[in-house]
């Protein structure tokens, strides 16, 4: 767990919040004419980012308002907290060290299968 | 592959157990091949045993990042039921616990099988009348199930607290007696030893970046130890799934979260059945060390961290100690995360991909262990056919656009 900073009432434990999912992301318009297609992708389908991703966030056990959040979910660092209906501020890239974002399997170092020099 | 039996464990016992093989190679990789697995947990395992052992396929490599077994397969506490609701759902599971019920003798490797019987809690009558419709519903599949009270849930299990003032009173549950626990690496090592007997390259350390593809349709992959071809690649990668599925820009309704176990002290024999409780997160049995092994919920926000609040296993052990009051003493001593794979209808994705050779087996979030022979049969089935076997035809991606969605949350939600 980690603790959040709500842009109402600053630092709080994170167990105050819930997650709201992926921020940004709008209801296709056209009612009638949206295809299964498009529904389906609103309703189920997702990036699921590992990596920084923009998320709702909100503060359920204190002022009860939403706000998004730039958060690096292979790491839980969070690295920008803005209002809802701002754009994401421009923050350092994140590279991961591969598309996993562990330098070896599951981030266990202590484990190694190959021997040194071994590829 | 030397066969384990008591003639050759007394034969290693008289020669200073010098003279075991390795289970299995540790080969290089080949430049291609007819198959390439990503991700050596047991369901990729398994997927690679069946497509060897009962399709002919065995220019297979899986591919696993970090150690076989490193992911959720070494992470899970190994409850294994099959007490779902819908027929979909029951005929997979169930066709996994069939399967367990004889692995060890086929995979002629211990993998400590115990049918011990899983207890499902219910703590009010909403559940429990919710409990007795999916009892009814496993009897109609010819799934073994059965509804005790709360006296019989005492005699099953006397830890039990089913006192009527407890913080979460016990108005019974159901009981699956075929129903119990194994050992997780016995499993990986003993589906990984068959596999390599039948030809498959198990590659260990050697990760996909990357998916190459040419006219809609796969021809290789790109990997930390160099490029692969393959006309098929099948992902099972559990909480991975999104990323790998990102590489064809494919999008998956998955979300992946942590999900936390922990063990205690070992102590004697206490516990000689799985209890898991939907209402308050939590589940427990003992290991043979004598450790109680209990599992906690999700965390609910997206995660890759393989780490979980405090809080969310300070709330799991507060509801073990209010049922399980004489295990208040006891300390923990190793806690841990895996990420999991969560769909929203609590159900699996099993089948092709709009990439032709492009197979996907994940979304088993919370609670995909117990199907894992199961689903290594089915997925080999589809990937060998390029054909959806009919027990998995229902848990296609295509569920999602055509709303046929398997709807398992009663059964499967954190508890498993
Ligand atoms: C704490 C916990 C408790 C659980 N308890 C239960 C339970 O009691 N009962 C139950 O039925 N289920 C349980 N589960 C769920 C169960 O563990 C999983 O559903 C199941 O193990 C998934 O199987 P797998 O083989 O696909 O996954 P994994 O064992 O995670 O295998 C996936 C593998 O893919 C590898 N991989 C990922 N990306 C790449 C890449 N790019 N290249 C190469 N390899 C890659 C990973 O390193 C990993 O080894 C639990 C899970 C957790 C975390
Ligand atoms: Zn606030």
């Amino acid at each position: 767990m980690f603790e959040i900073e709500c842009p109402y009432c600053g630092r709080r434990d994170g167990s105050e919040f819930s997650y709201a999912g992926e921020a940004h992301i709008s209801r296709p318009s056209g009612d009638e004419e949206i295809s299964d297609e498009a529904w389906a992708g609103f309703v189920f389908m997702c990036r699921n980012i590992k990596g920084v991703q923009a998320e709702r966030w909100v503060h359920s056990a204190g002022c009860r308002r939403f706000f998004n959040m730039l958060r690096n979910t292979a790491t839980d660092q969070i690295l920008a907290v803005y209002k809802m209906g701002e754009e994401p501020p421009e923050v350092e890239k994140q590279p991961l060290p591969s598309p996993s974002g562990e330098s070896l399997g599951s981030g266990n170092d202590a484990v190694q299968v190959m021997g040194k020099g071994e590829t | 592959m030397s066969r384990y039996s008591i003639f050759s464990l007394l034969r290693e016992g008289l020669n200073g157990q010098r003279g075991w093989g390795r289970a299995w190679r540790q080969p290089k990789p080949e430049d291609a091949y007819d198959v390439v697995i990503i991700g050596g947990g047991a369901h990729g395992l398994a997927t690679a045993y069946y497509l060897a052992k009962e399709h002919g396929i065995s220019n297979i490599a899986v591919l696993e990042k970090g150690w076989i077994g490193g992911g959720n397969s070494g992470r899970n506490t190994t409850i294994i039921r099959s007490n779902y609701l819908y027929d979909e759902s029951a005929a997979i599971y169930e066709h996994a616990l069939k399967k367990w019920e004889t692995l060890s003798r086929e995979l002629d490797f211990n993998i400590m099988m115990s049918h011990r019987g899983v207890l499902n809690l219910a703590h009010d009558e909403a559940e429990a009348r919710q409990i007795k419709r999916r009892i009814e519903a496993n009897r109609l599949n010819g799934i073994d199930s059965e509804w005790l009270d709360a006296r019989q849930v005492k005699e099953f299990c006397p830890p039990v607290n089913v006192s009527p003032s407890a913080r979460y009173p016990v108005l019974g549950g159901s009981l699956q007696r075929r129903g119990g626990v194994n050992r997780h690496d016995a499993v990986v090592w003993g589906f990984a030893r068959a596999a390599d007997a039948l030809g498959v390259d198990i590659i260990q350390q050697c990760e996909v970046i990357a998916i190459k593809t040419r006219g809609g349709a796969v021809t290789g992959v790109e990997t930390t130890r160099g490029s692969i071809k393959t006309p098929k690649i099948a992902s099972v990668v559990a909480g991975h799934s999104s990323v790998i599925a990102s590489m064809l820009d494919i999008r998956l309704p998955i979300q992946s979260h942590p999900l936390q176990a922990l063990v205690s002290e070992p102590v004697k024999p206490a516990i000689d059945c799985v209890v898991m409780s939907n209402a308050v997160h939590a589940y427990i049995s003992q290991s043979d060390k004598g450790e109680l092994v209990i599992g906690a919920g999700i965390d609910h926000h997206l995660g890759y961290s393989q780490r979980g609040g405090l809080n969310v296993i300070e709330h799991a052990l507060a509801a073990i100690v209010e049922l399980f009051p004489s295990f208040s003493r006891l300390r923990m001593m190793r806690q841990w995360g895996g990420i999991v794979d969560v769909c929203p209808d609590a159900s699996p994705i099993i089948g092709k991909t709009r990439v032709k050779g492009f197979f996907i087996n994940g979304g088993w979030g919370t609670g995909g262990w117990k199907a894992t022979p199961g689903s290594g049969h089915v997925f080999a089935h589809t990937i060998a056919h390029d054909e959806p076997h009919p027990i998995a035809a229902p848990f296609a991606l295509e569920r999602f656009t055509a709303g046929a969605l398997v709807a398992e949350h009663g059964a499967a939600a954190v508890a498993h």
